[in-house]
């Protein structure tokens, strides 16, 4: 029996299925609609990393950021709550990587100092800035995905894995 | 945005439930889960196109949809404002160097505090490199002769 062509093209692009990422795509864009409305801040999750270091750190490029260091910590506090939520009521137990910890930390370091030169990451560009329709956060977008994709595919091509 | 915005009583909890959404949705993606993240940058999955735009269109009709209602927001008495950063080379060249990071590692900020919260107490390391890195651009930054005008981001 031979599956539809469509059907066997979508399964081979999406061999998890789609829902689970529609899904909690809806609830990643309802949390920031809820923030949004109650307070007119488009929440991203980078600047928690400099506000934070402003508790520690007398440096200008941090201090700049002590107005809204306190809700930035309560923000980062609900997502691990939320996912610790989802841990508990749908993952059944906690999850660990096998990605190497050199990947985790070298990569984080260029995370740290790419999402702060380049104004924003993944939530503050990718959702807060391509909802509002910001031609700044789509060439934000295009260019960290065309550079993440060619750099994975490199280090997978270098046979690193996990 | 100044500090009093913090004294409406609902503020934090506000900000704290929000948090808690962005969170679940984070952990209910797998996009909290690094290899899920590196599947779909080697397109082994194409799944995660579905988070990144459901999440923007979601958060696209509220931006879009506010104003239609009233024009400030019920808990700052903030008005509805679009998130709008200039275009310049910071955002190219930093989006370079991010993309990087997350090839490298498949974490992003708001998924590894998520990943954090499913469990994953490996994903410290990439937390302190976040901020390591955090700190080495503001260090270079601030101790920089010339004067800047001021830049956020989020």
């Amino acid at each position: 029996m031979s599956t539809p062509l469509p059907v066997a093209m979508l399964a081979e692009l999406f061999p998890n299925g789609i829902s689970h990422y529609a899904i909690g795509g809806l609830f990643v864009g309802l949390g920031v609609a809820v923030i949004y409305l109650g307070t007119g801040i488009t929440a991203g999750a980078s600047t928690f990393l400099e506000s934070t270091l402003s508790y520690g750190s007398t440096l200008s490029r941090f201090q700049q950021y002590r107005p809204s260091r306190d809700w930035r910590v309560v923000f980062t506090l609900g997502i691990a709550a939320g996912a610790a939520v989802y841990a508990v009521t749908v993952q059944d137990g906690i999850w660990t990587t096998d990605v190497q910890p050199w990947r985790l930390l070298g990569g984080g370091i260029l995370v740290g100092i790419g999402t702060r030169v380049g104004k924003g990451c993944t939530s503050g560009h990718g959702v807060c800035g391509v909802g509002s329709a910001s031609s700044t956060s789509f060439v934000g977008v295009v260019t960290f995905l065309l550079i993440a994709i060619g750099t994975a595919q490199l280090v997978q091509a270098a046979g690193v894995s996990p | 945005m100044s500090a009093d915005h913090e004294r409406h009583p609902l503020f934090m909890p506000l900000i704290f439930v929000g948090g808690l959404i962005f969170g679940f949705g984070l952990g209910f993606s797998h996009m909290a889960r690094p290899e899920v993240v590196l599947s779909f940058l080697q397109f082994e999955d194409f799944g995660l196109l579905f988070v990144m735009f459901g999440a923007a269109i979601v958060t696209g009709l509220a931006v879009f949809g506010s104003t239609a209602l009233r024009t400030t927001a019920p808990l700052t008495g903030d008005t509805y404002r679009r998130r709008l950063k200039t275009l310049d080379k910071n955002v190219v060249i930093g989006g370079g160097i991010f993309g990087v990071g997350w090839g490298l590692s498949g974490i992003c900020p708001g998924a590894a505090y998520a990943s954090l919260g499913i469990g994953n107490y490996a994903i410290l390391w990439g937390i302190a490199g976040m901020f390591i890195g955090a700190y080495v651009q503001g260090f270079w930054r601030s101790t920089r002769a010339e004067q800047r005008s001021p830049t956020t981001a989020d």
